[in-house]
């Protein structure tokens, strides 16, 4: 079973809302993808929470029909002078 | 006992363990495949589990941790994370130190 990457996008943004969502579709096949997360809402939490704050927004569906998720999540960078 | 007390003692009794699919030999999963690299690649010392031949183990884990993938390292009894997580650490040097003391 496959998901599309703008469904995962539409999953992820609707439960956290400010969220920049970069999907890179890693075999072509609907089924491998690469995920990266920038969201305010991560400030302060540590790397584990943030996964689990995607995995909760995508509902179970990671480890199950979605296998294969490579995640990266990070709080946006403040402007440096 | 239940898979949730089996999954404390075997976290407990080692310094190092990885929750993974296959063995450090023959991981049958990129991301588990991933992992055993970063630990080799860090020279540790490290416990495995074949989720494949336990699915007691393999459902178990992900409630345990809350966390819906394998791989998953435990360091010391806690969770530190699943792959991403370990080459993030890895790359930034984290890992090394989380490490270090068991290694």
């Amino acid at each position: 079973m496959a998901m599309a990457a703008s469904e995962i996008e539409r999953m992820i943004k609707d439960a956290i809302p400010d969220a920049e969502v970069t999907i890179r579709d890693l075999a072509g096949d609907g089924d491998h993808y690469a995920a990266r997360v920038v969201s305010q809402s991560f400030t302060g939490m540590s790397r584990i929470k943030q996964h689990q704050a995607v995995y909760a927004a995508l509902g179970g569906r990671v480890g199950g029909e979605l296998h294969a998720l490579q995640l990266e999540t990070a709080v946006p960078q403040s402007e440096n002078i | 006992m239940s898979a949730h007390d089996r999954i404390a003692d075997i976290v407990n009794a080692h310094d190092i363990v990885l929750f993974m699919k296959g063995t450090a030999l023959f991981p049958q999963c990129g991301f588990s495949s991933r992992a055993i690299a970063i630990l080799d690649r860090l020279g540790a010392t490290y416990e495995t589990v074949d989720v494949l031949q336990d699915p007691e183990i393999r459902a178990g884990i992900k409630d345990y941790s809350e966390w819906p993938t394998i791989p998953q390292l435990y360091v010391r009894g806690e969770f530190v994370g699943g792959s991403d997580i370990m080459m993030e650490m890895f790359e930034s040097g984290e890992l090394q130190q989380v490490l270090a003391p068991a290694a």
